[in-house]
């Protein structure tokens, strides 16, 4: 099912917080939110859930409009707010039930779904615990698990790894991977490396606007640029190292990183890889090329950059 | 309708698994047994098998009692967040609301339940008035429902548990006994007026036994006004 934003605004007062923002998810796809604090990612994930009424703009889900089905969107969207609100004085297990009721699934199928939910989810030992007593990550585990408990076709997931630890942010991750072969996601983070990990895609926003749509590649090449390489070189004199490379067509230049150990950054030109010709060179001259790295741009750097001005 | 009826399990369940159910109950129990039987105008003094001085204290412990119980139906869930996980899950904000206002109803009537006995106690003692009895008991379900609503709309309000409270207790007030009395200052139509806006006016007339629809009416108006209400300031959310 897909998603498709159109031109959605929302004001509070007088701010912006979402300005004119279109993009669309397609089913199978996993859409990475990310952007600074107040950049408006929860607002247009709480729009797309029908929870917030936009002041322009249209959102669809398939076939249905979120303002004027919301009842149809609601039946078919899995959803955890940012802070995972829950109600702490209700044992897990009744919780998933007054959920599973409320998304109307089938009476007989409550307890093998109910079940299901507290494997796939990891609550086996704390389904009897009220939820006020559980840590963190397992009031996150019950949120997913409240998500996901229809099999909604679109998950919208605000933060869906906060407090959790790194094993459990590892499962999450894989949990939402696997999901997300079959159906629409989208999940906000400020995590780059989860983001990365987890989505096909990536949405910047900053200050209500989209400042990048791609990949994590395309967002990478798009900013990166030129090449930059690392390597090492061994047998050899470092000032007749940089002098040689530097001749190449390709190479736009090289410094040396660490005198003592024949290390060297070496930039291309636009467009250009010098990394073939740099292991020829080292063959011709009978050098022990014993390192040759691709420096990546990170995608914190892009964000950075994306965000900041 | 289902899903009012899955709020209304919900909360029930919630008044019985926290103290607020037992609490309301022994309490209510406690405060008209003891004004029935044993202390004031109690049916002995009084010497008439008659529910009046039963149906007297609870008019006012009900009064207290429910914005006691509706103080943190909404404003909890407003606080606490869970009104935005509630309302992303296929039900609407009536559904909500409603839901709320059936479980208490619900929680009260249950309460009027355990004062049957005092009722089969006096018919043992005396002729009762068996009609009385019974339309005493409606009008105080419709009066519950009447302070239930309002209850509801005060906790929609803020997200403040204590400013349910005040804020129901505050409208409530002024149909419990403001309106009646401000209607004894006045003459002709706005005493009249005031007077229709008492819920004691309809209270005595439907305990009396007189069921009449202007009651009815007065009393459904207010219920569907104020639940009307609450659910306008829980969609002010959306905008």
């Amino acid at each position: 099912m897909d998603i498709i934003v159109e031109n959605l605004t929302k004001l509070y007062g007088a701010q912006r917080a979402v300005d004119h923002i279109s993009f669309k998810v397609h089913t199978g796809e996993v859409l990475g939110f990310l952007g600074p604090n107040g950049a408006g990612k929860t607002t247009t994930m709480k729009a797309i859930t029908s929870y917030l009424i936009p002041n322009e703009g249209e959102i669809h889900l398939g076939e249905f409009s979120v303002g004027t089905q919301p009842e149809e969107i609601k039946k078919r969207i899995g959803y955890l707010p940012e802070d995972n609100p829950l109600y702490n004085d209700m044992p897990v297990i009744d919780y998933l039930r007054f959920v599973a009721e409320l998304q109307q699934i089938a009476k007989q199928k409550i307890r093998p779904r109910i079940l299901e939910m507290v494997t796939i989810c990891g609550l086996e030992g704390e389904k009897h615990k009220k939820i006020g007593e559980l840590s963190k990550g397992y009031r996150q585990r019950v949120g997913l698990a409240q998500a996901l408990i229809h099999d909604p076709e679109v998950l919208i997931l605000d933060e869906p790894t906060s407090g959790l630890d790194p094993n459990q942010i590892v499962e999450i991750r894989e949990l939402i991977k696997t999901i997300g072969r079959e159906k629409t996601v989208i999940l906000s983070s400020h995590i780059l490396a989860e983001v990365e990990a987890t989505c096909d895609r990536i949405l910047i926003i900053n200050k209500g606007k989209i400042v990048a749509d791609g990949s994590p590649e395309e967002l990478r090449k798009k900013s990166q640029g030129n090449e930059l390489l690392k390597i090492t070189i061994e047998d050899a004199d470092a000032n007749e190292v940089i002098k040689t490379l530097q001749s190449l067509d390709s190479v736009d230049w090289i410094n040396s990183i660490n005198d003592t150990d024949n290390r060297f950054e070496l930039q291309s030109k636009a467009g250009d890889s010098s990394r073939r010709a740099v292991f020829e060179t080292c063959v011709r001259k009978k050098w022990a090329l014993t390192e040759l790295s691709v420096v990546e741009t990170k995608l914190e750097d892009i964000f950075h950059q994306l965000t900041m001005n | 309708m289902k899903e009012i009826w899955i709020i209304t399990r919900r909360e029930l369940k919630m008044f019985f698994n926290s103290l607020m159910a037992y609490i309301l109950l022994v309490a209510f129990l406690g405060f008209t047994g003891f004004f029935t039987w044993i202390f004031g105008s109690d049916v002995f003094m009084v010497g008439q098998a008659s529910m009046q001085s039963f149906f007297g204290i609870a008019y006012w412990t009900l009064f207290f009692f429910i914005p006691g119980l509706t103080m943190g139906l909404l404003a909890e869930e407003t606080r606490s967040g869970t009104i935005e996980l509630l309302l992303t899950k296929p039900i609407n904000d009536w559904q909500v609301v409603v839901g709320k206002f059936l479980s208490t109803l619900i929680l009260i009537a249950v309460a009027l339940a355990f004062t049957l006995p005092y009722y089969i106690t006096i018919s043992t003692l005396g002729p009762i008035d068996h009609g009385a009895v019974w339309t005493g008991y409606l009008g105080l379900l419709l009066m519950s429902g009447t302070y239930i609503s309002i209850g509801l709309f005060a906790s929609s309000v803020s997200k403040n548990q204590i400013v349910g409270f005040l804020l129901a207790l505050l409208i409530g007030i002024f149909f419990h006994v403001i309106f009646g009395i401000l209607a004894g200052n006045f003459t002709g139509e706005l005493s009249n007026v005031l007077n229709f806006l008492s819920v004691s006016t309809h209270y005595d007339s439907v305990s009396r036994g007189v069921i009449d629809t202007k009651d009815l009416i007065y009393f459904f108006s207010i219920m569907i006004l104020a639940l009307l209400l609450a659910e306008k300031v829980l969609a002010r959310r959306r905008f």
